[in-house]
């Protein structure tokens, strides 16, 4: 301890013997806490004034995106309903697909990525997976798997489950990690194999938040799937990129109406999934 | 029948948790082993298990060394020893049955287990246990809705399932009410005489290990200090085993102090005190 820590713990003694008392300040030094604080401020206004707006542009645009929220008031769910219909399909047929087959090959890559059942080589490949899956955004790996395979909901669908493997995975990796030990423990001390350790102590544990976090990422990909469609990787995202480009806003504001009707109903059913496995 | 000689644990961090332990356990004896936290009462009862490896050293359970095994060897001598957990260690969200039965994952294939379907005579035998450990009513219920005492006698039931040569237990009272842990303790004792079992029992409360040990073992420091018969445990014993303290089991008087220190020599004694850890040499 530096006689100047030592002067200040007598300080602090000195006044919590009067009642005065104070909470520890994160940064010791107060010049220094001062001066960060300071510095953040003199760069963010800087920052914001380094941002250059056109209000001309602004102006324009804005009657045009006034146009566009006005379309919320009178969707077109008709004149392409075909084609809604069409897409509709195609994006929840892309996320069911894509989401049971991520969080079956998720499985195997979130057991081997918790350290506490995973010897370390297995661990380390199991965590990079996760991290290369992880890394990238889905619009990016659905531009590669446009170009492999073509347009169409085959490459959304593949772009899906490989976003879907490295979040769950991930996180049933964390959810093993904490879990209670004492009970692995004590199935172990029965005499149980590996396999019979994960599906009586590991599993019992997990499932309901596999189960939810499966449920959650359901909505995810549908979500997902609508932007990934802007791409050219198929579903309700292909066709509503093609009525905004054609600007039939009213088109575009049926199909974002349907889109949030949908996930708000995959909302509220996984909350009462969650509930029920608990 | 249980033979420790030479047994050691060291912990990847330099700690000696063990040092040393000679120990033999005949058939049908219960032995309670106390000490203070962080003795090694725990590792030990789980280096038998292997739930921890042990360093050096030779544990042999009848005929077989125990620290050599592994794979299949390791899970057949797990299964002839029971372990029964502080805080009870079910697994919360499996039934009181599939809780008894996981005592017989070490007889029954994977897929038997997986699909829960477990030969005849594994299924009368956990009931019938449940029956002698008065829960035959909750065979259903989960894990978690039961007490405390019902959770451990859960815990017994799964260990006796194992049908062990050896019962492994670790603080068995520790959470629970004075009244429960009698009823307890009693339960097991009355098990191991029925099954002449050989019995390690880690124990914190040194009046029940008296009332229902047949054998005291007293650890400290991961060193062995007193071996020998519950009446022989005196107040001096007790000292080394925990270190200096006033055994005497009547009620304390607490007296005033003569003369409560001024401000002023508080105020000094902090200073010296913030000073002599100020300036290490």
């Amino acid at each position: 301890m530096s006689e100047h820590a030592e002067a200040y713990l007598d300080a602090r003694q000195q006044a919590a013997r009067q009642g005065q008392w104070r909470r520890l300040p994160l940064i010791h030094r107060q010049w220094l806490r001062w001066a960060i604080a300071l510095g953040v401020v003199v760069y963010l206004i800087l920052a914001l004034a380094s941002v250059e707006v056109n209000w001309a542009r602004v102006a324009e645009g804005t009657s045009r995106g006034l146009r566009f929220i006005g379309a919320f008031a009178q969707p077109d769910f008709m004149s392409r309903s075909g084609d809604i219909v069409d897409g509709l399909i195609e994006s929840l047929t892309m996320t069911l697909t894509s989401t049971v087959i991520g969080v079956m090959l998720a499985i195997p890559v979130g057991l081997g990525a918790a350290r506490n059942i995973a010897p370390l080589p297995v661990y380390v490949v199991c965590r990079s997976i996760i991290a290369v899956s992880r890394t990238f955004q889905e619009i990016i790996i659905a531009i590669l798997f446009v170009v492999m395979f073509g347009f169409g909901p085959l490459a959304g669908m593949l772009t899906l489950a490989f976003a879907t493997i490295g979040f769950m995975a991930k996180l049933l990796a964390e959810d093993i990690e904490d879990l209670d030990w004492r009970q692995v423990e004590a199935v172990r001390a029965t005499g149980a194999s590996w396999w019979q350790t994960m599906n009586h102590a590991i599993q019992p544990q997990v499932m309901p938040r596999l189960i939810g976090l499966s449920m959650y990422r359901l909505d995810i990909n549908f979500r997902e799937s609508s932007v990934i469609g802007i791409v050219g990787a198929g579903g309700i995202g292909a066709t509503l990129n093609t009525s905004l480009s054609r600007y039939e806003y009213d088109t575009s504001a049926a199909i974002l109406l349907i889109i949030i009707a949908i996930v708000l109903l995959c909302e509220y059913s996984s909350s009462h999934v969650r509930r029920w496995t608990q | 029948m249980l033979t420790l000689s030479g047994v050691t644990k060291r912990y990847p961090t330099g700690d000696r948790a063990l040092t040393d332990i000679e120990l033999t356990l005949p058939k049908g004896q219960v032995m309670a082993l106390i000490g203070p936290s962080g003795a090694g009462k725990s590792t030990l009862i789980r280096c038998v298990n292997r739930l921890v490896e042990p360093t050096q050293g030779s544990i042999r359970l009848d005929d077989v060394e125990l620290t050599r095994l592994s794979g299949s060897g390791l899970r057949k001598a797990r299964r002839s020893m029971g372990m029964i957990f502080q805080e009870y260690a079910l697994v919360d969200r499996l039934t009181v049955m599939e809780n008894v039965l996981s005592g017989r994952l070490g007889y029954v294939g994977f897929w038997r287990s997986f699909l829960r379907r477990y030969p005849q005579d594994a299924v009368a035998e956990a009931f019938r246990l449940l029956e002698r450990v008065g829960l035959p009513h909750a065979i259903d219920k989960r894990a978690d809705a039961l007490s405390g005492g019902q959770r451990q006698r859960v815990g017994i039931a799964r260990a006796l399932l194992q049908s062990p040569k050896l019962l492994l237990v670790d603080e068995p009272t520790a959470s629970l009410d004075p009244k429960t842990s009698r009823q307890i303790m009693r339960l097991i004792r009355e098990l191991c005489a029925e099954r002449e079992l050989a019995t390690i029992i880690n124990i914190h409360d040194v009046a029940l290990a008296q009332q229902f040990a047949d054998r005291i073992v007293g650890l400290r420091a991961g060193q062995i200090v007193f071996d020998g018969r519950p009446d022989e445990l005196t107040s001096d014993i007790l000292t080394t085993i925990y270190g200096e303290e006033d055994w005497d089991t009547s009620p304390e008087s607490v007296d005033e102090p003569e003369s409560d220190p001024t401000p002023a020599q508080y105020e000094r004694r902090d200073i010296t005190g913030a000073m002599a850890s100020g300036v290490a040499p």
